[in-house]
């Protein structure tokens, strides 16, 4: 009995432990972000970000990017998870082993080899767009994965034979009989798509792109309070778009994407 | 909308056993054989049209940027600096220049800092996982660390970097607090913008990683194996030590090599922190290839094609021991 209690008591501060080196962090961030000097504490931080118009600008245009990236991925992903799933169970592999070698490039070499191969045209490298065939690679096998998941709990047999015994073709199954039932992953598989590109920072910054990580980065290099500021709105959006994916997504999140 | 062609081809595919069994019901005739055989080619025909039009995409996009790309850096390693535009000779000489001492202590720091915190992060998110999880373990937080970890795991790069600013930089929360009670952390050999800072740093996204990875094996340890040793007279130490670390080691082993492998590929934390200053690989790469120090792309695939040959084995190291490691789950 006086052993379980002392594992007890162990376990609970260990965990306390744990959490306060969690915590703390971004409690001392928050406290920060509402510092306006000397034991003044107000919001004028976030009123500086708010009115900055390189936020807006450059928050505009990782949106941009997030949306086509997540459009782009979804129309790669829909059919080819649904048909891996109906018919072609002998691609799993060869899909598994291009997210393995996904693991095996990271960002930071993928860069390196992007840059290298693609030279021009200019309308195609030399605008930011560029960052979305980097972002796609990227959010790939989260997409995948959250996809899968969703389109694993159908049973896809019957549900393409009762669609096609009614008549419908590929498009017709797809769009209305497939995409309503896995919603829920279609919507966790763009958040964390969202997520992912918001927070990237190595393509942009090497690539030398403006996006809102490359901004948040330069306003920590030179403005304190506002960069706090600006991180925990960031960071507050991610963990929404995290959350929403627990939530709606019953995926698990993992490897993420802005280490 | 349908063609009425279309609607046969598929009623034939939603039946392919139907179509292709038709030529042996007893009595059918030779032509009825044949017309089976060639509704059969036709829906292979037309699984394998299918299959290229809706893998094909994904599969080319994998292709163009991802797969050709990563060769290009192995290509462009061994390449000598073409002359207007032409492709240059074979050469080991961007491989050589590996050997410079700044490169070596870039690998050298990179091996240690995605050591150091991978091997933290097995040993802190181990425990915490096992303390949560493991049998005894409170209930009521199994849920929210299992959805704080996914969310914390991806919680790196410029805003973490700021908020362990806020934290532990040289006027953050907790070096003040330290120093109101005489421990001053900057005098002691501690900063957060090198080596030490960023040991503590990337712990904060290994810790959670573990837990993820972690979890499933810890599931899998099964309480009738504990019951059954204690049965057998064996304490908690011997329990631990002849029935569930030899267990769990293949999963634990497999997570440690994938947490290296996280930190060793990690750019965003590491540059946000150090402004690029720290000789790390990654910070290298991305200083050769945006032209910050010299503007050398073959240098940079050569360093880039370092990181994934470590990153090769790392995969390898872990795919091997994953498989060892499943053998105890169901």
């Amino acid at each position: 009995m006086r052993a379980s209690l002392l594992s007890r008591t162990g376990r609970g501060a260990w965990i306390v432990l744990l959490a306060l080196y969690f915590f703390v962090p971004l409690v001392a961030l928050g406290i920060y972000s509402l510092w306006a000097g000397g034991t003044r504490y107000d919001l004028s931080a976030y009123a500086q970000i708010l009115q900055d118009p390189k936020f807006h600008e450059t928050f505009r245009l990782s949106a941009v990017l997030a949306a086509e990236t997540i459009l782009i991925s979804l129309a790669l992903v829909i059919p080819a998870a649904f048909w891996v799933n109906l018919r072609a169970p002998g691609l799993r592999n060869v899909l598994g082993l291009l997210s393995v070698l996904s693991f095996v490039v990271p960002p930071i070499v993928l860069v390196g080899g992007l840059t290298s191969l693609f030279r021009g045209p200019e309308w195609f490298v030399g605008t930011p767009q560029f960052l979305v065939a980097g972002y796609v690679v990227l959010s790939l096998p989260y997409t995948y994965r959250t996809l899968d998941t969703g389109l694993r709990a159908l049973d896809l047999q019957t549900l393409s034979e009762a669609a096609q015994s009614l008549g419908a073709g590929w498009n017709t199954l797809l769009w209305r009989v497939i995409l309503p039932n896995i919603s829920s992953a279609v919507l966790g598989a763009a958040l964390l798509t969202f997520a992912i590109v918001l927070g990237e920072f190595t393509f942009a910054n090497v690539l030398l792109f403006n996006t809102f990580a490359v901004y948040i980065n330069y306003i920590g290099q030179t403005q304190g309070t506002p960069a706090a500021a600006l991180s925990l709105i960031s960071l507050g959006i991610t963990w929404l778009a995290m959350l929403g994916l627990l939530r709606f997504g019953r995926g698990r999140v993992a490897l993420g994407g802005a280490r | 909308m349908e063609s009425p062609s279309d609607v046969q081809v598929t009623a034939e595919t939603v039946s392919p056993l139907i179509a292709s069994s038709e030529g042996l019901i007893p009595g059918s005739g030779l032509t009825q054989q044949a017309e089976g055989r060639r509704a059969a080619r036709r829906e292979r025909l037309g699984d394998l049209l299918r299959t290229a039009l809706f893998v094909g995409p994904l599969l080319i996009v994998l292709l163009v940027f991802l797969v050709i790309p990563a060769l290009a850096v192995v290509i462009g390693a061994f390449r000598a600096e073409g002359v207007a535009g032409a492709a240059g000779g074979f050469t080991l000489e961007h491989l050589r220049a590996l050997g410079q001492p700044q490169y070596l202590t870039g690998l050298k720091n990179s091996v240690l800092l995605s050591g150091s915190t991978a091997l933290l992060g097995t040993l802190i998110g181990g425990l915490l996982a096992y303390a949560v999880l493991g049998e005894g373990g409170p209930a009521w937080l199994r849920n929210p660390l299992i959805a704080f970890s996914g969310v914390a795991a991806n919680f790196a790069g410029v805003p973490l970097a700021l908020a362990f600013v806020a934290t532990l930089g040289t006027t953050g929360m907790v070096t003040r607090l330290l120093s109101g009670v005489g421990i001053n952390l900057y005098q002691h050999g501690f900063s957060l913008f090198t080596f030490s800072g960023l040991v503590v740093v990337y712990t904060y996204f290994q810790v959670p990683l573990m837990v993820i990875l972690i979890a499933p094996a810890l599931d899998g340890l099964r309480r009738e194996w504990r019951e059954a040793a204690e049965n057998l007279g064996a304490s908690a130490a011997q329990f631990w030590r002849m029935v569930g670390l030899p267990i769990l080691a293949p999963a634990l082993l497999a997570s440690l090599v994938l947490l290296f492998g996280n930190a060793f590929s990690a750019y965003a934390t590491a540059y946000a922190l150090t402004s690029g200053a720290l000789p790390l690989l990654p910070l290298q790469i991305g200083a050769v290839l945006s032209g910050n120090v010299i503007s050398d792309p073959h240098l940079g695939q050569a360093l880039a094609l370092l990181v994934m040959v470590v990153m090769t084995v790392t995969m390898l190291v872990y795919s091997g021991l994953e498989r060892l490691g499943s053998r105890w789950r169901r």
